[in-house]
This record gives structure tokens, C-alpha cells and sequence, in this order.
């Protein structure tokens, strides 16, 4: 499976992404310059953490306009995989790809912390490695990570099954006192329609090895490549 | 423009920060009366924060060389080998005044300032560390400048992108009026691409690269270089402003120039801006520079050249580019939006010539502005010494309650957790942080080895206060204590000297002491210091703040698999403890915190047995015989074995007995270098006891952990305290004040 990691200026998860992918994962992947719009030989995108643009105007909102992000429309409909995570997120909401907004931290503080995911919906290419319930552990880093959606939009995402990850304690409640940032419903992850683009606030990249305190990051990518490499060896269910 | 300049005078001069002498000295240099830009000029390279004029002979004492040295003090940063074709580059600066009066944009601009140094060195920027000093807590002037202060470094160094991992947050009274903003940056490099900055190559073309010039920041060298009265707020002016994106495209633009071959040398713009790189630069070559003003991107109209020169607007470089070369170095520029033009040439007349649209407004050597006066300036042994020494603490009378002691120990202010402030900040970006903070000292592994470093700062201004030298050569000692607890060999030490007014005797004895104290615990413990910082000039209305010397220890596992936290990690494992009985309770958190006085002598301090103890600990850590190592710093053995017990995941208790007659208090509170709690699997006890033995240290087991309470037996008395309680106490203590 071939991964392409996009760079904005101001983006700072790339390495750590790329990292992940090529030592971890061992995936063959490249950069993806922000003004690129070529994306024919890649099977997932990745959208990193960071301040694109110095998320001087709202986080993610120029970068929801660029070229790259331009070109994820027809990626995405011929099936392409896209993962953002934190910034990759917020850039997601803001160039309509997915549903929803993230918003300033409730504590109007940056948080850096783990957190504890419920997974609520396991039927999804990047979930489907995991078992129904399961809860993983995963750091969050940012300033603006309050997701928000109207009610109405909400409705419809819970009725499609959209929402993939919910902050929760270690043993799964989903609780007022497990969300970090003021989430609407504890949300902190959620699929597109299409089941083929993820958005999530935590950092996977930064929970793929045992040195850097846990691997729950690897389940995303496993449950990604279970469902593209042919033997199937990724596939638990 | 140049009609309307002011005339200059002896009082113009005067009103700029220099003397009458330097003013004679800068006439007799030139052999004329400079222009009004050129004494601006002089002005501020020749600020105590550019010129180290009142304490460069004092910091030729330090040892600043080691098999393993690759850059020492005089460039951007200084650089150590750590192996395998590495390097790490590191430094620590003070942005003290500006945080003072503007604390938000000042420790952003603290942060930004020091990362520049690390990538003008050629060196990705992997890890920052803030050393913070304020008042009470309580007091909500003081919450108001942490608040900004922390506020600020999350800004910038999370929108940049670097990961905040360590530092240390203190308090005392001392540093209400006049806070300490100390960030520490590493950077890593390969050892054979370090870049430096230098103006070599007569001919070469001199580019501007980065931000625009604003009037922001003007004189902030100068404002760095005088005590603050009533009207600090006026200064807020003199305060620049910063920009983490423009830093960080500047930093992927810097980096991937260096690459092509095109870039000869590189200095960032700090203080006194393109004044200190268009001097400091061809001086180290024996070059000149002839630079063209009106060429300089600015964001203002109508700017004078003294402004343009004088100007610290941030995320900007200097950069002397391979002559034929110049397309390389802009096509890199261009491609990350940024600014990269070629404002001059490098020449080989030693002089600095200014021009305006062709017309010259300056023309200096530059030897003559990088060179600027030293002063041996007399010093004297304060007279408040005396009475403050003659204080036995032990005439106090002993806690009613030794329990109930620790607990508030544990919830005072410089002791509690800090984990208000960590959260805040990014620990984790660039996936390297395998020692998260919180503990002695941070760890990052670096990929692609099996290697890691470990780093730490520490600086305490009590003991410093009481006793300059040793209280110094102790700072020294807790950091590169701090590294080899975590599993480090101690590698080079950064310096930043935070001290009042060098022109009172009694503040530049204490300087001078702190320095020889620095100095003999390096030799001792062979670390060389490859850089730092002296701010001086840190009193509000004639209040010194504490003398700190704030001491970053950068430092190498050769397994990142094999190293320590401090906290205990289960039940059942052996306690000892490594280092000699020798504590006082002069100086310490528990007088402090306890009795409210700062008085008495501090324990002595041995270098060779602080030397063994380091090595001993590094390789019982090493060789995997330990499960959690903690230096026994702030708060003595108790609040060393409580931090301990409560700072994992999950807390662990522990049952200890201390042999001994001296007084309860003492023996639990009482503060004495050359300590280290360590934690061992009984099955490798025998193993330990063996390394122990070899290492000719004074060690001794004093219990176990397990159990949900913190049990310490001292002599008749006894701690009996549930581990919750200390961890409630410990984790309230600070944040009941911000939150």
C-alpha cells in the first residue's frame, strides 16, 4: 500500500508519520508538497498534525482551500484513503470533506496528554482490526480540538455509524470527565460517508512503538493494510 | 531622513547606555565623532547583553575543552560528539526583561531566539527546556506573568513544532519583581555539517533571509542591560513580537539551503539584529561586509538606517552565500514563501559599511563594535553574609508532626508537580521522547542509532545566594546528577547566569564566585561548557533577584532501552541509597517552606565522591540493575522517596528506616549533593551490591517499596503517610494556584 504524507507549511507531524510508515509499518511512502495535485500513485493520504499556515486565520482553514486538498475531492471518490490526524483533522472539516468543526479547547488551553478511545465503530477500513469495544490509548496535542456539529448533522452521523472514536476513562465509559477538550459528545474521531476518510484530534504516529509508551497507533494502519494486502494475515475478524 | 537625525552628543550617548569613557574610546577608535547611526551601532553591540563587558574575565575561568568538544562558547551554540557520526548542539539564553514586561511575547520570543541558534547551526532542533523563576504564586501578579510566561512558550514551540520535554518551575520572593525566562535548546546534527557564523569568502554575496524588518525590538540589547524602575511598563515597546511559522518555514528553508552547498556561513538576527551579524560575522572571518539598507524587506515605511540596524524584529538570518551560487540559495527561500534577498557583499577591508540608496551612514571596523570593553570591575563579600551564615537552622524547634512536614513540603510550590505548565506544551512531537517530563531528566532516543541523550536543568538560587561557589559548583552537580540518574554519561554543560547589577561589588563577588564554583565542579566532573548566557542587570527598584546560575547538562545513553525514571514501579523492590549522610537543612525548601527563612550553611560538597555517585548510578542504570533512580534534591531524602512514590502511573509506597541520631527533621529534610535513591529487583540485589562495591561510593540499603502508604522511620520517629495524601498534596500543590 502506497502512502503519500502531506507537507503544508507549517505542518510538523509529517517525519514522525513517515517514520511510522516506512520503519514501522513498512509501507513504501513519499511527501506530498501542498501545492502537488497529482496523487495517482498513492492508495492513502495522509494529512499530519502541525499549524498549516501558522493556523493564524482558524486551524486548518487555509489549507482546507489548497491545491492538494482541491485534488482529495476526486481521490477520495475514486476510493483513495485519507487519514488526517489533529491538524489533518481540522483541515479535513474546513475543506469539506468531512462533517462538523473543531473549535477552541473548552479549558482555552493547549492540552498535551493521553487520552483513552472508545471505538465505536469497528466496520470501518481503519477500525476493522480491532475487536468491537475496544479501547485504545492515544496522545492528543493541540489548542483547538472541541469538535462541533449541529445537531441535525450530528443526528445523521450517528445514524450512518460516522462517529468512529469517543474520548472515554481506560475501562471505556464515556464520561464528561474523560473528554479533554470540551467535544461535542466526546467525539474525537469520525469517518466520512464513504467509510474512506478518517479524521481523528489524538496522534496514532505517536503511539506505533513500545519506546514511545504504546502501539494502539499501529491498529489503525493494520486494520488499513488488512484490507489491501492480499493474504488478508491483518484482518482478526 | 538624515537631517533629521539628532545631534550627537556625550548626553546622547549617555541617554543610549554608554559612559563617557566608552564614548572617548568609540571617538578615539574612529578618530572622529561617529554619525548618530553609528553610535547606535556601538550602543548596542556594546550593551553588556552583546559585549559581556562586565563579565568576560571572570567567564575565561571556565573549562571549555573535552576530547568529545566540537564547538565550543563564541559561536551560535556548542556542539558535542555523542557517536555514530552525531552531534548535539545546545544552548541556553535568558529572556528575563522581556518577560518581565511583556511575559507572554517575551518567553515566545525567548523560545524563538534560542531554536534559531540550534538551526543556524545546521542542527533539527529536537528539544527545548525552560528554566522558570517567579514570585508567589499566590500573589496574582505573579499568577498573571506564569500564565503569560508558559503561555507563551506553548505558542511558539507548539506551533513550531519542537517538543517541549523538561526544565524546572521555582519560587521565591526574590524573583517577584524581575522573573527568569531561561529556555534551553537541542538540536541534532550530523557531526561533519555543522555550520557557523562566518563571513568567509571576499566577494560573496551577503543575504537577508526571513521575516521582514520592523520597528519592533529596537534597543532590546540596551533594555537588557539596565535594572527596571517604576516605568518598566513604558519599555513594553522595546519588546518584539514573534511568529513560530515564519520561524518554522525559516527553518525548513535554512536546513534545506545548508544542503545544496550554496550557504558559507549563518547567523541569526537576535539581539541588536542586523547590526551584531553584519559585525560579529566578518570579524571572526577578518573580513568586512558593505551592506545596501534601502535592499532590506521591511514592513514599515520611512524606517532610518539606525532603525533598520537596530531593529530586533524576530525570524530573521544572515546568510553568506558561495558566490555563483545565489539562485540555489533563493529557489530554497522562494519555495517556502519566504524573503531571501542579497542586501550586500563580504569585503576584505575589516570594515562595516553601511549605505542608504549608495550614500555610506556608517563606517565602522568591525573589530572595533565586536570587540567591545572589559571591565574588571571590583567585587565584595556582601556583608549580609555574615549573620545569615552565623544562623543554626537547628535551633528551630522540630515539626510536631514529621508527617504532617512532608505533606506540606510536598504541596509547596517549587516542589509540587508542574504538570499545569507540561500539559500545555507539546512533549511528544518528532516521536523521540522516551522520557516524558516529570522526571530527573528528559530522554530522547535518536533514530536510526541505538543511542539516546538525556537533559536536564537545574539552578538553585537559595543556595547560591548563601553560597556562591558552592551553591553553583552544586547546580552543576544536580544537573549532570539528574542525566546520570536517568541512565547518561554526562557530555557538556550550558550555562545561563542570571544575577542583579555587576556594577555592585556584592553582586559581581557572587557572580564571580558562582563562576569559579562552576568551573571547579566541570573540571571535576570533565564537562566542558560549550556555551551560555550572562544577564545581568535583573532588579527591579534595587531588588536583586536570587544569584542563578541555571546549568543545562546535556548527556548520552548508548542503549536507549536502558535507562530510568524516578518513580517506583512495583511493589517488593529494594531501596538504597547512594552518597554520603552529609545534609543540612541550610538553604532548603523545608526552611523555606516551613519556617519562611533563607539562612544557614549548605552541606559540603566532595567532587570526587560527587563523581563516583554519578558514575555508579549511570552504571547501575546502564547494566539494567535498577528499576527507578531520583536524585535527592529540593526537600531532602523524604520528599526524594515521596516524589517517588507518587509520580508513576499508579502510586507505590515504601517502608524505610534510616539509621542515625541526628534530628528527625534533619535527616528527612535536610538537602546535601552527592544523592541518589535507587530501586532494585531483589533477584539482581547481589549484582548491585557488587557494582556498589567496585565503585568505592558510601551506599547503604534503607528499605522496600509496596504497600499503598509512605512509611519512614527516622530514629524514634516515624512518617506514616497514605501515598494518596502525598499525591493529592504533590499534584494541588502548584495548580491550586492556577487553575
Amino acid at each position: 500500500m502506497r502512502f503519500g504524507v502531506v507537507v503544508f507549511p507549517g505542518t510538523w507531524s509529517d517525519c514522525d508519520f513517515h517514520y511510522v510508515i516506512s520503519e514501522v509499518v513498512r509501507q513504501p511512502v513519499r511527501y506530498v508538497w501542498h501545492r502537488d495535485r497529482d496523487l495517482a500513485d498513492l492508495d492513502c493520504v495522509v494529512l499530519p498534525g502541525g499549524f498549516s499556515y501558522g493556523d493564524y486565520l482558524r486551524a486548518g482553514a487555509v489549507a482546507g482551500k489548497s491545491p492538494v486538498v482541491e485534488a482529495l475531492g476526486d481521490f477520495v471518490a475514486r476510493g483513495g484513503f485519507v487519514l488526517g490526524s489533529c491538524n489533518g483533522f481540522q483541515i479535513l472539516c474546513e475543506g469539506g470533506l468531512l462533517p462538523g468543526a473543531l473549535m477552541r479547547n473548552e479549558c482555552l488551553q493547549y492540552r498535551c496528554q493521553s487520552t483513552s478511545l472508545l471505538v465505536e465503530n469497528v466496520d470501518t477500513p481503519f477500525t476493522r482490526g480491532m475487536p468491537p469495544g475496544q479501547v485504545l490509548t492515544m496522545p492528543i496535542s493541540h489548542g483547538e480540538g472541541k469538535y462541533y456539529a449541529d445537531p441535525e448533522t450530528l443526528r445523521t452521523l450517528k445514524a450512518r455509524r460516522q462517529v468512529v472514536f469517543r474520548y472515554a476513562t481506560a475501562d471505556g465509559q464515556v464520561v464528561r470527565a474523560a473528554n479533554p477538550n470540551g467535544s461535542v459528545e466526546n467525539i474525537a474521531g469520525v469517518v466520512n460517508e464513504g467509510g474512506n476518510v478518517l479524521g481523528l484530534m489524538p496522534h496514532p504516529e505517536r503511539a506505533a512503538e513500545t519506546a514511545m509508551g504504546g502501539t494502539d497507533g499501529l491498529l489503525l494502519f493494520q486494520s488499513l493494510l488488512g484490507t489491501l494486502v492480499e493474504d488478508g494475515t491483518f484482518l482478526r475478524r | 531622513m538624515a537631517g533629521a537625525e539628532p545631534k550627537v552628543t556625550l548626553d546622547l550617548a549617555r541617554g543610549l547606555g554608554l559612559t563617557a569613557e566608552e564614548y572617548d574610546r568609540i571617538i578615539q577608535r574612529l578618530g572622529r565623532e561617529p554619525s548618530y547611526t553609528e553610535l547606535g551601532l556601538f550602543s548596542a553591540l556594546w550593551s553588556e547583553h552583546c559585549a559581556y563587558k562586565h563579565s568576560r574575565v571572570f567567564l575565561k575561568r571556565l573549562p571549555t575543552t573535552a576530547p568529545h568538544l566540537i564547538q565550543g562558547p563564541g559561536e551560535n551554540a556548542g556542539a558535542v560528539d555523542i557517536g555514530d557520526g552525531w552531534a548535539i548542539v545546545f544552548k541556553m539564553e535568558s529572556h528575563n526583561h522581556p518577560s518581565f514586561i511583556e511575559p507572554f511575547q517575551g518567553a515566545a520570543t525567548g523560545v524563538g531566539g534560542i531554536v534559531r541558534d540550534i538551526f543556524t547551526m545546521g542542527a533539527r532542533p529536537i528539544a527545548i527546556l525552560d528554566s522558570l523563576r517567579f514570585g508567589d504564586p499566590a500573589d496574582p501578579r505573579t499568577r498573571h506573568l506564569i500564565n503569560g510566561v508558559v503561555s507563551g512558550i506553548s505558542w511558539y514551540g507548539n506551533c513550531f513544532g519542537c517538543p517541549t520535554v523538561g526544565g524546572e518551575i521555582a519560587f521565591a520572593p526574590e524573583y517577584a519583581g524581575n522573573p527568569l525566562v531561561n529556555v534551553m535548546c537541542v538540536g541534532l546534527v550530523r557531526a561533519d555539517r555543522i555550520f557557523r557564523a562566518r563571513a568567509e569568502g571576499v566577494g560573496n554575496p551577503v543575504f537577508y533571509v526571513g521575516n521582514k524588518t520592523g520597528r519592533d525590538g529596537i534597543h532590546g540589547a540596551t533594555m537588557a542591560s539596565a535594572t527596571f524602575d517604576e516605568a518598566a511598563e513604558a519599555k513594553r515597546p522595546t519588546v518584539q513580537v514573534g511568529d513560530p511559522f515564519t520561524e518554522k518555514l525559516l527553518l525548513e528553508a535554512c536546513l534545506e539551503a545548508m544542503q545544496t552547498g550554496a550557504v558559507v556561513g549563518i547567523q541569526d538576527m537576535g539581539a541588536a539584529g542586523l547590526a551584531c551579524c553584519t559585525s560579529e560575522m566578518p570579524a571572526r572571518s577578518g573580513t568586512g561586509m558593505d551592506v545596501e539598507l534601502s535592499r532590506v524587506p521591511q514592513r514599515e515605511t520611512g524606517m532610518t538606517p539606525y532603525e533598520i540596524l537596530l531593529s530586533e524584529s524576530q525570524e530573521r538570518m544572515l546568510l553568506v552565500a558561495a558566490r555563483g551560487r545565489e539562485d540555489e540559495v533563493r529557489d530554497v527561500f522562494a519555495k517556502w514563501d519566504l524573503d531571501a534577498v542579497e542586501i550586500g557583499r563580504v569585503t576584505k577591508d575589516g570594515m562595516l559599511t553601511v549605505r542608504q540608496r549608495g550614500d555610506v551612514v556608517a563606517e565602522v571596523p568591525v573589530d572595533a563594535l565586536a570587540e567591545g570593553p572589559r571591565y574588571e570591575k571590583p567585587t565584595a563579600v556582601p556583608g549580609w553574609l555574615a549573620a545569615l551564615h552565623a544562623f543554626d537552622p537547628l535551633t528551630l524547634p522540630e515539626p510536631a508532626d514529621p508527617g504532617e512536614a512532608l505533606v506540606a513540603l510536598c504541596a509547596s510550590p517549587t516542589i509540587a508537580s508542574k504538570a499545569w505548565a507540561f500539559r500545555q506544551y507539546d512533549q511528544q512531537v518528532g516521536t523521540n521522547t522516551l522520557v516524558l517530563p516529570g522526571s530527573d531528566a528528559a530522554v530522547l532516543r535518536i533514530k536510526g542509532t541505538r543511542r539516546a541523550i538525556a537533559v536536564s536543568t537545574d539552578g538553585n538560587g537559595r543556595q547560591v545566594f548563601l553560597e556562591p561557589r558552592a551553591g553553583a559548583a552544586m547546580a552543576v552537580c544536580e544537573a549532570a546528577r539528574n542525566v546520570a540518574c536517568s541512565g547518561g554519561r554526562p557530555l557538556g554543560v550550558t550555562d545561563c547566569l542570571n544575577f542583579g547589577s555587576p556594577e555592585r561589588p556584592e553582586i559581581l563577588w557572587q557572580f564571580a564566585e558562582a563562576i569559579e564554583g562552576i568551573a571547579e565542579a566541570c573540571r571535576a566532573l570533565e564537562v566542558p561548557v560549550v556555551g551560555g548566557n550572562v544577564s545581568f542587570y535583573n532588579e527591579t527598584l534595587g531588588q536583586a533577584v536570587l544569584p542563578t546560575p541555571v546549568i543545562g547538562v546535556v548527556g548520552v545513553l548508548a542503549d536507549a532501552g536502558r535507562l530510568a525514571t524516578q518513580s517506583f514501579k512495583a511493589p517488593g523492590h529494594r531501596i538504597a541509597l547512594l552518597g554520603p549522610d552529609a545534609v543540612s537543612l541550610g538553604g532548603s525548601e523545608y526552611l523555606w517552606a516551613l519556617h519562611g527563612r533563607l539562612a544557614g550553611r549548605l552541606a559540603p560538597l566532595d567532587l570526587q565522591v560527587e563523581r563516583r555517585v554519578q558514575s555508579a548510578a549511570q552504571a547501575a542504570v546502564a547494566a539494567g540493575l535498577v528499576t527507578a533512580a531520583h536524585d535527592c534534591a529540593e526537600g531532602g531524602l523524604a520528599v526524594a522517596l515521596a516524589e517517588a512514590a507518587v509520580s508513576g502511573a499508579a502510586p507505590v509506597g515504601c517502608d524505610v528506616r534510616l539509621a542515625g541520631t541526628a534530628r528527625t527533621d534533619l535527616m528527612l529534610f535536610g538537602e546535601g549533593p552527592s544523592r541518589v535513591v535507587v530501586t532494585v529487583e531483589p533477584a539482581r540485589a547481589r549484582e548491585f551490591e557488587a557494582l556498589m562495591a567496585e565503585s568505592a561510593i558510601p551506599w547503604r540499603w534503607i528499605g522496600v517499596t509496596g504497600g499503598d502508604r509512605v512509611v519512614i522511620r527516622a530514629g524514634e520517629r516515624v512518617v506514616d503517610v497514605a501515598a494518596d495524601r502525598i499525591a493529592h498534596a504533590w499534584r494541588s500543590g502548584f495548580e491550586r494556584h492556577m487553575a
